[in-house]
């Protein structure tokens, strides 16, 4: 496993700005002060130009992305995910997702993979909060090559778009050559027939190595990896619930209002079976590193295999 | 334009506010008859604009930050041939174009706004894109004396004074009352001209119902390079409606069908004034 290409999110953002700022000359980049955190440091180097540093000022960031936008612009506006979504909120709301505008935001830092900074940092209710935006595209990548084909798919996108990246390095899931990415269309990663794992940015590798472990033990998971939390692939969904008859749901989240929330809406709806939602259950993250964490809060892959074996 | 053809058409817009509000049963008169005469000097003389092609190009923008007071600049559009002013009668009804406050949805709103703090934002954002592209459009913001207690307006101003946006003109209607009260009973926002001048700004202060001195402020505004300009318009809330002149309680109510005739009859006699 040594041999394992690790890489943060964010790093892919950073990379993909820069990588897709000749294709889409429109593309401008906003930060608050966080380019060499959130990784548009990566793009203001190659385009010093065409990136505007803001100052620690997000609510007024994501006014002037909404201004550029009526310009002719494509803004990607980024963040920590718990300025871009918490603190921004209503402006994202207002300013943004109102007026229909040709808005991206760009989160990083978001969850508890944050790490050592702590519970102010952690942000476990951006997936909520964007979701609840009438219009506004929410998309949770899951690594390297999901997240430059996410910032892609975005500028194609007509449209206010949230896109949430994470600090901490994680594997490259998705080297497949009939890997394809499409807005509002789930993955099936792994076939299997008595139990189906919807996951979830970073928690999409832990599934894997959670039914890894299950599979030993003749537990067969089917897991979906769902990028696009909205417009969410209800047919995935449910034609996986149809075939295992049981749902766990994985996001490095809080359990209200996100992925999991999602996945029982589109249940509740259309096919109800009994869902487990494994995430932050409705508590505050804190200090360490981010293994320890995830591990503590049952986000790892053995935390996931304890979880979905109880349930099942 | 003569200065006498700017007051028959604000007078108009007044009356557009307070047919707007009247018909509603709702709405905000009192900040709308305020600013009735710069928004028709923006309107009908400064601002570069074509009622026949709202979304053309190199169009000079205006957002609407204190967007409640959506009356005043919808009769201003319809008054300058956008939509009918006979549609003014629909505000605030369900299934009207004319919303609450401003939306993308209606002729001539360059930005949806109504959250307070939150207009200025997007016109330093449509500026910077104007000076990124060396497009030579201008971009105008109108606020209020109460609006800018919020601070969005305070990150705004930094960034265009540090960039130097002197594209954009902010404009403060400083008419004194907010919904609360007076502003300096509530939170006092002043010194304003101080507050704008620190934060880098070209300022000027006048009488926001007098042509001659928002014409020379605007022109001012335009010879001003190297920094954006605020233009501080001292103003009487509810101007021309003898009964909501300086009365805070008309922020935010519409005139019963005695007080609209009233109100009517008000403008009636400026109309005559100006024959």
């Amino acid at each position: 496993m040594a041999d394992v290409k690790k890489i943060a999110t964010r790093e892919s953002y950073g990379n993909a700005l820069k990588e897709l700022a000749e294709e889409f000359p429109q593309l401008v980049v906003l930060d608050a002060d966080l380019a060499g955190a959130t990784k548009t440091g990566i793009f203001k180097k190659a385009y010093p130009d065409r990136h505007i540093d803001c100052g620690i000022a997000e609510s007024n960031m994501m006014g002037i992305a909404a201004g550029l936008s009526l310009t002719g612009k494509i803004p990607f506006a980024s963040s920590f995910a718990m300025f871009a979504a918490g603190r921004a909120f209503e402006q994202v709301r207002n300013s943004i997702g109102y007026p229909h505008l040709n808005v991206k935001i760009g989160a990083t830092h978001a969850g508890i993979t944050v790490g050592e900074d702590g519970a102010s940092h952690q942000c476990n209710e951006d997936i909520a909060l964007m979701r609840t935006i009438p219009g506004m595209v929410v998309m949770v990548p899951s690594d390297d090559i999901e997240a430059k084909a996410a910032v892609r798919a975005a500028l194609e996108h007509e449209g206010p778009v949230y896109i949430r990246f994470g600090r901490a390095a994680v594997p490259v899931i998705n080297d497949k050559p009939d890997y394809k990415f499409e807005i509002g269309k789930g993955q099936l990663v792994r076939e299997g027939k008595d139990v189906t794992i919807v996951a979830t940015g970073i928690m999409v590798d832990s599934a894997i190595g959670a039914a890894e472990k299950l599979a030993a033990e003749g537990i067969d998971a089917e897991i979906i990896n769902i990028c696009t939390i909205k417009p969410i692939d209800k047919d995935i969904i449910i034609k996986s619930a149809q075939k295992t008859g049981k749902v766990v749901t994985c996001e490095e989240h809080s359990v209200i209002g996100g992925l999991g929330s999602a996945v029982c809406e589109v249940l509740a709806d259309e096919y109800p079976v009994k869902v487990k939602r494994i995430g932050m259950q409705d508590v505050f993250g804190e200090s360490g590193s981010a293994s320890e964490l995830t591990h503590k809060y049952g986000l790892d892959a053995e935390g996931v295999y304890k979880q979905v074996k109880e349930f099942v | 334009m003569d200065n006498l053809q700017l007051k028959k058409y604000a007078n108009e817009v007044r009356k557009g506010i307070v047919t707007s509000t009247h018909s509603a049963k709702a709405g905000h008169p009192g900040g709308s008859l305020s600013a009735a005469d710069v928004f028709t000097f923006l309107y009908f003389e400064e601002m570069n604009i074509d009622p026949k092609n709202p979304e053309k190009e190199d169009r000079d923008r205006f957002v609407l930050s204190k967007g409640h007071t959506a009356p005043g600049l919808y009769a201003a559009l319809a008054n300058r041939g956008y939509f009918p002013v006979e549609d003014l009668k629909t505000l605030r009804k369900l299934g009207s174009y004319l919303q609450g406050h401003p939306n993308m949805h209606i002729p001539g709103v360059d930005m949806a706004s109504g959250s307070l703090g939150q207009g200025i934002s997007a016109a330093v954002g449509m500026a910077l894109g104007a000076k990124l592209d060396n497009k030579d459009f201008r971009v105008y913001t109108l606020l209020g004396d109460g609006e800018i207690q919020e601070g969005q307006v305070w990150e705004a101003a930094m960034f265009a004074g540090f960039r130097k946006l002197d594209n954009l003109v902010v404009i403060v209607d400083n008419n004194g009352l907010q919904i609360d009260g007076p502003v300096d009973k509530v939170c006092s926002p002043y010194p304003i001209a101080d507050k704008f001048k620190a934060f880098n700004f070209n300022v000027v202060e006048i009488d926001g119902h007098d042509f001659d001195q928002i014409r020379s402020a605007f022109n001012n505004a335009k010879e001003t390079k190297g920094m954006p300009t605020c233009i501080i318009l001292h103003t009487v809330k509810g101007k021309g409606v003898s009964f909501m002149e300086n009365n805070a309680d008309w922020h935010g109510k519409a005139p019963n069908d005695e007080e609209y005739a009233t109100a009517m009859a008000d403008l009636a006699k400026i109309d005559a004034e100006l024959a």
